[in-house]
């Protein structure tokens, strides 16, 4: 359970504060699949990085469960990250020396975990790239390259998946196919899913979608979709 | 992260950019390698010279004028003339105990030996008889200077083997006249050659040196003369019986010379081989410190270098730090991944570093300058010592650059292109 109580963000520019987050109000029940959608600047973004703990509110109280996030120091965000959050980018986010083993180990590799390269193998083999673990990102298609970026996100069994713009780079077929992916995982692991998009056809996926705008929530409807691909 | 984890990290990080971090190294290595050759060469430096002061007998006290614990300012050692040839004959008479043998040294540089068309300049030495036995000389032909020939102040000459191959390269010198000047040519006078010395076969300066009676230079040299007509010397060297402690021999010496002075404090300073060498050991110690810390400057450059890179990596790698930090890593492990990598850097170039330097030790060893050869002797301390200065200067140089790393925002890191 993730639980937002009046979340504002405010970053200091050269021409004065923006406030990129305006009091936000928001709770995602476990294993919900949530969109959040709006136009560029419209905070959805920030809000992403307060979710994931990469970025702290300016105000307000944010909880996951019964942990209060903001008294939490960075280094005990930094662990919170790598135990309980998958990040999914919109330009995959892989670093360009190791191979797709070597990528989805290394969350592993912070928590010292010695079975790291079975846990490794295996999460590839579930998105189908057994053949392709000694692959380096410049080897592997756009469509690849974001599995390898889904199974170092799922690699650590997280409780919540952040995925921003994940098929922004990917063509319509590949999209669905990343997304319907995605979307069974986390369906068979109960695993939250918050998917920062503005493409309406990956949206409509979700169960639930919210609209934002100049910082405030403006929308949020659930969907009649139970989180299946059509 | 692990520190096995790191140094992993690290050699992939240094490999993929494979050129860039064998120039960085390169500062280190040259650091550590010359640190290594130039305390070799102190080292061998040390040891050529103790070997030289060896190659004298170990057995040997040298006397010279002049107190060490005489207070106010002093002239240079052996300046004095407080010591003269009498006294050594009062030394043999007096047979102390364990002093086998004592020959007076005095020293006259400056001077040209002419035969025919040749020019020399050579460094007489006068002494008496005993000379040969204290420096442990042979004569390869003639005779040596006599008791005789010092008491009635004889113009006799022996060579040493260097100066007669010089002065007479076809011939026999034997019973052939050398004309000597001194002070610049003002006085001349004509020697007979009566012997010559076996070269000694070492560097030994003894091969270079041509002798004369003691008395000989001073009764005819006004600007040699004592007022009370004594023999002024320079030196003293007496050869003491074989394991014998010489300190004690060093004390009887001291006490009888005192009083035949007759004076309290003593007047002259004995020094004994030992302190010789110990003399020379701490010099050459001094020296190849010295040495090494002229190379452990670019050493300190080396690490400069390091950092530099080092912060270059950190810019380049912003968007890595980025995604590390979002999947999990902590500020300290984005330290640590850097910190290790500029201590890989430095312990790679700290062991090619001294491969370089034992290598470049070993193939100086022998080479000639001037004549001479260079002795290179590597020591284990200087290889530590070079080694655990890189890896230190490799910490400190990654300290700052790691720090930076771990300071960086997740999110200004991950936006980075």
């Amino acid at each position: 359970m993730i639980k937002l109580e009046n979340i504002t963000k405010e970053y200091i520019t050269d021409a004065g504060p923006v406030k990129a987050l305006n009091g936000i109000d928001l709770s995602i029940p476990d294993g919900e699949i949530i969109a959040i959608t709006g136009q560029s600047g419209s905070g959805k973004s920030s809000l992403m990085n307060v979710i994931g703990c990469l970025d702290s509110p300016t105000s307000g109280r944010y909880f996951i469960d019964t942990a209060d996030i903001g008294s939490l120091s960075d280094f005990q965000l930094s662990r919170l990250r790598g135990k309980i959050f998958g990040f999914i980018f919109q330009s995959y986010n892989l670093l360009p020396r190791l191979t797709a083993l070597e990528q989805v180990e290394l969350p592993l590799i912070y928590q010292k975990d010695p079975n790291r390269r079975i846990k490794a193998a295996t999460a590839l083999a579930m998105l189908g790239l057994a053949e392709r673990i000694y692959h380096t990102p410049n080897q592997l298609s756009g469509g690849e390259q974001q599995r390898v970026a889904i199974a170092r996100s799922i690699v650590i069994n997280p409780k919540i998946i952040l995925a921003d713009e994940p098929t922004g780079a990917l063509d319509t077929k590949t999209s669905t196919e990343v997304m319907d992916i995605l979307i069974k995982l986390a369906k068979e692991q109960g695993i939250t899913i918050v998917l920062v998009t503005h493409e309406p056809h990956i949206a409509s996926l979700a169960e639930r979608q919210i609209k934002m705008s100049d910082g405030n929530i403006t929308e949020d409807s659930y969907t009649k979709n139970n989180g299946l691909v059509s | 992260m692990s520190l096995f984890d790191g140094f992993l990290t690290a050699f992939k990080a240094i490999s993929a950019n494979g050129l860039r971090s064998f120039l960085t190294m390169l500062g280190l290595l040259i650091g550590v390698g010359s640190v290594i050759i130039l305390i070799s060469i102190g080292q061998g430096t040390q040891a050529g010279i103790k070997e030289e002061i060896t190659n004298l007998g170990t057995d040997l006290l040298f006397i010279s004028p002049g107190s060490s614990s005489e207070a106010g300012v002093r002239g240079r050692r052996g300046s004095a003339r407080t010591l003269f040839a009498e006294d050594v004959l009062a030394i043999r008479e007096a047979n102390l105990p364990g002093v086998e043998a004592a020959a007076p040294q005095l020293n006259i540089g400056n001077a040209q030996a002419i035969v025919g068309p040749l020019n020399q300049e050579i460094d007489l030495v006068g002494t008496d008889s005993d000379y040969l036995k204290v420096r442990n000389l042979s004569l390869s032909e003639g005779s040596f200077i006599s008791s005789k020939d010092v008491s009635s102040g004889s113009l006799y000459m022996v060579l040493g083997s260097n100066i007669a191959n010089a002065l007479f390269p076809e011939e026999n010198p034997i019973g052939k006249t050398i004309r000597t000047s001194f002070f610049n040519g003002r006085i001349s006078f004509n020697f007979k050659v009566i012997g010559v010395l076996l070269p000694t076969g070492g560097e030994s300066v003894q091969d270079d040196y041509v002798f004369i009676p003691v008395s000989s230079a001073q009764k005819r040299l006004k600007g040699l003369q004592n007022i009370s007509g004594k023999t002024i010397i320079n030196q003293i060297t007496i050869k003491t019986s074989p394991n014998i402690d010489q300190e004690t021999v060093s004390e009887f010496i001291t006490e009888f010379l005192k009083r035949h002075h007759q004076v309290d404090e003593p007047d002259f300073t004995v020094t004994s081989q030992t302190q010789l060498l110990e003399t020379v050991n701490e010099i050459g110690t001094t020296i190849s410190l010295l040495l090494g810390s002229i190379a452990g400057i670019s050493l300190f450059v080396g690490g400069i270098g390091v950092m530099n890179i080092m912060l270059v990596s950190v810019t380049e790698r912003t968007r890595e730090i980025g995604i590390r930090r979002a999947i999990g890593a902590t500020g300290p492990d984005i330290a640590l991944q850097f910190l290790i990598e500029a201590l890989a850097l430095s312990i790679l170039g700290g062991i090619a570093g001294i491969l370089i330097g034992i290598t470049g030790s070993t193939l100086l060893n022998g080479y000639q300058i001037a004549d001479t050869p260079l002795i290179t002797i590597i020591t284990p301390w200087s290889i530590i010592l070079a080694f655990t200065v890189a890896s230190f200067v490799g910490i400190v140089s990654g300290l700052y650059p790691a720090w930076r790393a771990s300071l960086l925002d997740p999110i200004t890191a991950l936006r980075n292109q």
